[in-house]
């Protein structure tokens, strides 16, 4: 099937959009999926809300396929004592499911940062939220535009 | 190894100085089917993901993942362990059949 | 349906050189000139490269004993990284028994039904991809080397001609993308020059694994023309003219593109 969206942006981009994310937790989307990720968001955190800073999602400006996007997340933390990340999530908010994936890392991780390769089938925004130890909550975001490959078809 | 999941590929160095932090990759053949693409009938393909990864050093836990579909087929995990002393890492993925894979892989400290 | 238009842009654009510009030998990019840095990292880094889990399980094929003949590669061939050193750089290549051009993983096929008395691999299974892939791996690095061989001197001629025939409603040719309009955009993806000399890769917009020949069949879908089926003679002919454009161009295999 040859896949020919008509919303398909002319141009790749990623906009880091850390300040954004606020509004999207306080004010009610308009959107069903968002809506989804603010309460996968919720579930996480136990109805917490996460305090902005300390979490970096990178994902490259040149996206050449929403099938394979590399995508780093890494939690500024001395990974000791109470400055120690116990687990991070990664959500989405138009993906079918708001979950990407929820890393788990212990005292012998020494970071918290992970690489891996994820699913994006639309533009939109990606959320990682750090667990601390002592029951806080930190958040980063990012914003990315994905295109489609020319030709694309399942052969 | 049973149904989907494949052949796995581990990078970690052999050796690392006492107390340093390390980068090790893992990565495991699977189609991670999301349960949402329709197959060559037209049918939906039944869900079957790689749901977890773990990575323990000498039993205990490193590092530890719940995946879900968004994530790319092939699975791929690049993480930190803080290496104290030499001893056995064992990677194990499990999937939505129910399906194990296990590899293990020394680290020496020089 | 903005790709749609951007491609009768293009047409429109290039309408004016009827005949393609083949391009010049110091002129030649590899596909993976064309990617992102991130792509073409996973394809350096043998432990981030997805293709490399193909390449495991061809390694296993290798020394697998199959068929009546209940013989491996291996038995025949010896270990493949001596053996089929530089031989997937040599491929397509003609095939005496056959008195035809046979691509690499025609030779596989041929062997598994000749030497093993075993079923051929289905195009495009796993295992067909896997072992090509492992053999193609052994030539990496070296110059893409189609043999100097009158014989395949029709099947060159002929996958010249099928190069820049016009096809599919679109009318397109492939030369028309990949000689005269490189480098370009197509949508938001640059248009590259098509060389053959990383396959089969990983392509990440099919999460796995694939021939050339699948690759043709996008294109062709692309240009929305009937695509010819697996193992047409057509593809034979496109790949033994393909190599002979990319001659001298490094072995990429096993490749990643998006």
């Amino acid at each position: 099937m040859i896949r020919c969206p008509s919303h398909t942006p002319t141009r790749r981009q990623v906009i880091a959009a850390g300040a954004g994310f606020a509004g999207l937790m306080l004010a009610p989307s308009a959107q069903a999926t968002p809506q989804e990720m603010e309460k996968a968001i919720l579930a996480f955190t136990g109805g917490v809300k996460p305090k902005e800073g300390r979490v970096t999602v990178d994902i490259p400006v040149l996206l050449e396929s929403g099938a394979s996007v590399p995508t780093k997340v890494s939690v500024q933390s001395a990974m000791q004592g109470d400055d120690f990340v116990t687990s991070l999530a990664v959500f989405n908010e138009k993906n079918p499911q708001p979950n990407v994936a929820v890393f788990h890392f212990s005292a012998r991780s020494g970071q918290a940062a992970v690489q891996t390769r994820i699913r994006l089938g639309d533009s939109q925004k990606i959320v990682a939220i750090a667990k601390m130890r002592d029951g806080s909550y930190y958040m980063g975001a990012i914003e990315v535009i994905v295109t489609l490959p020319a030709c694309a078809e399942d052969a | 190894m049973a149904g989907n999941m494949g052949r796995a590929l581990i990078s970690l160095p052999a050796k690392a100085k006492r107390g340093a932090v390390i980068e090790i990759r893992a990565m495991i053949a699977h189609p991670m089917e999301t349960g949402y693409r329709p197959d060559s009938q037209g049918r939906l393909a039944p869900r079957d993901i790689v749901n977890r990864f773990e990575c323990l050093f000498e039993g205990e836990q490193v590092f530890a993942a719940d995946l879900f579909p968004a994530m790319s087929a092939n699975p791929y995990l690049s993480f930190t362990m803080r290496v104290d002393a030499g001893g056995e890492l064992a990677f194990r993925w499990r999937d939505d059949s129910g399906a194990m894979a296990e590899e293990k892989r020394r680290i020496e400290v020089e | 349906m903005s790709r749609v238009r951007a491609v009768i842009v293009l047409v429109c654009a290039s309408a004016a050189s009827l005949a393609h510009a083949e391009v010049a030998l110091d002129q030649r990019k590899s596909g993976a000139d064309f990617m992102s840095a991130a792509t073409r990292a996973m394809q350096d880094d043998d432990t981030a490269n997805p293709a490399m889990l193909s390449t495991l399980d061809g390694e296993s094929l290798w020394t697998e004993k199959a068929g009546d003949a209940q013989k491996s590669c291996g038995d025949c061939h010896g270990p493949a990284p001596q053996s089929m050193k530089g031989v997937a750089a040599r491929y397509p290549a003609y095939n005496v028994a056959r008195k035809a051009p046979l691509d690499l993983s025609g030779q596989v096929n041929a062997c598994r039904t000749d030497q093993q008395k075993a079923e051929a691999f289905k195009p495009e299974s796993a295992q067909l991809l896997a072992l090509s892939a492992y053999i193609g791996l052994q030539s990496r690095g070296m110059p893409v080397s189609p043999p100097d061989d009158a014989r395949l001197a029709p099947s060159r001629a002929q996958g010249e001609a099928l190069w820049s025939q016009r096809i599919g409603q679109l009318n397109f040719s492939c030369a028309q993308c990949h000689d005269d309009n490189w480098g370009k955009r197509l949508g938001s993806a640059l248009i590259p020059q098509a060389h053959p000399n990383a396959y089969p890769i990983y392509r990440l917009d099919w999460q796995g694994m694939g021939s050339l020949q699948r690759r043709f069949r996008n294109c062709m879908s692309g240009v929305r023309a009937q695509a010819y089926p697996y193992g047409a003679q057509e593809f034979i002919d496109l790949e033994v003219f393909l190599s002979h454009r990319a001659r001298g161009m490094p072995v990429e295999t096993p490749g990643v593109r998006p």
